[in-house]
């Protein structure tokens, strides 16, 4: 156990330090803009007193290693800054889109999680039929589409033909649960549709690589059933893998966001770095980057944990 | 060769045909399309015609010339971005595996760094900060990708460097260019072959997503994700039209896709 928990230590640890070197990155890149944020904020038409002014209230006169720790600390307490262009202060523009965002993921993985499992399953049962054959097509096909593709197709179909469901889904903060569902249903399908086939494939080649184990064999020899050999002996080890590529593919479903949001003009976190972009917002840019950044790190990291903890194999490789 | 090129199943036999009508499109795009790229031929919004086969856009550009000269923009710059990432990670991957040591550890890290990073998130931060245009998002996404190519071309020179011809080409005394691309490269590049493919549907699928989400190519330009994106409303009149670049750009990447996958079954000995 001893071992387990140092591997375990030794890889949060990491990920710390990967999250401290992004952060720094994320902070740095600023440093780089033509001028900088006094100049962003005043534009070109500002005199020199006014721009000395606005750099000594930014406190930009500060050496850089110093402005890095004082941003740093201020996010670990929620003070992102404030925005260059609104001057409201970020916190309060990230706060019920972050939830908004989180929500939307939460119902994508809730549908394709389930969705992906059974269905690489399913493939591994019936290897080269056509059920098989199908999944494939249909899965490289998904992997294929760009997420807008997806998102437009059923909009088509489910908002303008059927009209059973919203285009746009604004989510403002007096909705009920139930309203809060319908209106994210159809972003949620469209993430879900772009991330279960990757996740499927893996759950496939996970265990059909375990199927040509010795003790896959035995259990095969001993007359179990396929279903009973694939559900009961092959799926217990093929955990870890397919653990790992859920969160691999939630961290993955981050960039699905930010378009997904555009297209039905979800308010969510995605859109406003998106609009910020645009607007060359830059301290708004750093807060939401450091945010996915930071996401996509600690889904990594708990998907690492994950595989660790759940397969002692991995202490006695070498 | 010709034995797996006769066994080649339909998907794969797809995927060749579309690649090839889209070079056609893109190369003889000035011949094909009815009217110019840029110019303002109608009314907005047109319904599909004989006049207008496909319609025209949101400031009156017949939508077929622009569907038809997008192939070139849009093929043009994945095509672009692609090589140069190819070359730099190659570049790179070769150099880290032939000094090996300290360089191939600060190489190494620095590309750990930059994938820790979702691609479509560092490239809107450094877009923010550079600004958009089409060089910059070339140059930003070669960057952004040259890391995976990196990581596959390092491994892949990391088998062969220990080889005993580099070994003996190091003896006879010859340089560390020689050794990476006179012995390295040339026994590396059937691997990196295969990955091109792949790696250009990410690239495509990544720049005509900024496109889409107006911070890649700029108007008045004609491209796919960018085209999406200027008709998008139409979609609330039940019209399919915005489909049309979207389902361009799905079609190809589906169709290097089922190349891909084919290419990776043979590699693989033909196992079931």
């Amino acid at each position: 156990m001893h071992a387990v928990l140092k591997m375990v230590v030794q890889r949060v640890a990491l990920g710390v330090l990967t999250l401290l070197v992004v952060s720094a990155l994320v902070f740095i890149s600023v440093e780089f803009l033509p001028g900088d944020v006094a100049e962003q904020i005043l534009g070109q038409s500002a005199t020199p007193e006014t721009l000395a002014a606005l750099r000594d209230q930014l406190g930009l006169n500060t050496p850089p290693v110093e402005r890095y720790f004082d941003w740093l600390g201020g996010i670990l307490q929620g003070d992102f800054g404030q925005s260059v262009i609104s001057q409201r202060p970020i916190t309060e523009l990230l706060a019920q889109r972050l939830g908004n965002t989180l929500s939307l993921a939460l119902l994508a993985t809730l549908i394709s999680v389930p969705l992906a499992v059974g269905l690489g399953i399913l493939a591994a049962l019936k290897r080269n039929t056509w059920v098989d054959r199908t999944i494939n097509i249909g899965t490289l096909t998904a992997i294929s589409f760009p997420e807008y593709f997806v998102a437009y197709g059923l909009i088509l179909v489910f908002s303008v033909k059927l009209g059973w469901f919203p285009s746009i889904s604004i989510v403002s903060g007096t909705v009920t649960f139930a309203e809060r569902i319908h209106l994210t249903l159809l972003p949620s399908l469209t993430l879900t549709m772009i991330v279960t086939a990757h996740m499927m494939r893996m759950t496939r080649a996970s265990i059909i690589n375990l199927l040509a184990l010795p003790y896959v064999e035995m259990a095969r020899l001993k007359g179990a059933s396929q279903r009973r050999v694939v559900v009961v002996h092959a799926l217990p080890n093929a955990i870890a893998p397919i653990v790992n590529v859920i969160a691999l593919n939630i961290a993955y479903m981050i960039a699905g966001v930010v378009i997904v949001e555009v297209v039905f003009v979800y308010p969510g976190l995605g859109q406003l770095l998106v609009d910020s972009v645009a607007k060359r917002d830059v301290t708004v840019v750093q807060a939401a980057c450091l945010i996915f950044a930071s996401a996509f790190i600690i889904f990594n990291l708990v998907a690492d944990v994950i595989s660790i903890v759940s397969n002692p194999r991995l202490l006695h490789r070498k | 060769m010709t034995r797996h090129l006769r066994k080649m199943p339909l998907t794969a036999l797809f995927g060749f045909a579309v690649i090839f009508t889209y070079a056609c499109v893109a190369i003889f795009a000035p011949l094909i399309a009815p009217y110019p790229e840029t110019a303002i031929v109608g009314p907005e919004y047109m319904p599909w015609s004989d006049e207008f086969l496909l319609g025209t856009d949101s400031l009156g550009r017949d939508m077929l010339s622009r569907l038809i000269y997008a192939a070139r923009n849009t093929l043009g710059i994945a095509i672009a971005t692609t090589l140069i990432a190819f070359i730099l990670g190659c570049s790179a991957a070769l150099f880290a595996a032939t000094m090996q040591g300290w360089v191939d550890q600060v190489i190494s890290r620095i590309v750990d760094v930059m994938m820790s990073i979702p691609t479509l998130i560092t490239s809107l931060l450094l877009l923010t900060i550079f600004g958009t245009s089409v060089l910059n998002l070339i140059l930003i996404i070669a960057l952004l990708y040259s890391t995976v190519v990196f990581r596959i071309a390092r491994a892949v020179a990391m088998g062969i460097v220990v080889m005993d011809y580099v070994e003996a080409a190091r003896i006879r005394g010859e340089g560390m260019f020689w050794i990476m691309f006179r012995e390295v490269l040339p026994n590396a590049a059937t691997p990196l072959v295969a990955e091109f493919g792949l790696r250009f549907t990410f690239v495509f699928l990544t720049v005509s997503a900024l496109s889409f989400l107006g911070l890649g190519v700029q108007p008045p330009l004609a491209d796919w994700g960018a085209m999406v994106r200027e008709n998008a409303s139409l979609i609330t009149f039940g019209d399919l039209t915005p489909l049309l670049p979207a389902g361009a750009i799905a079609l190809l990447t589906l169709a290097v896709n089922f190349i891909v996958d084919w290419m990776l079954h043979v590699a693989s000995g033909l196992k079931e």
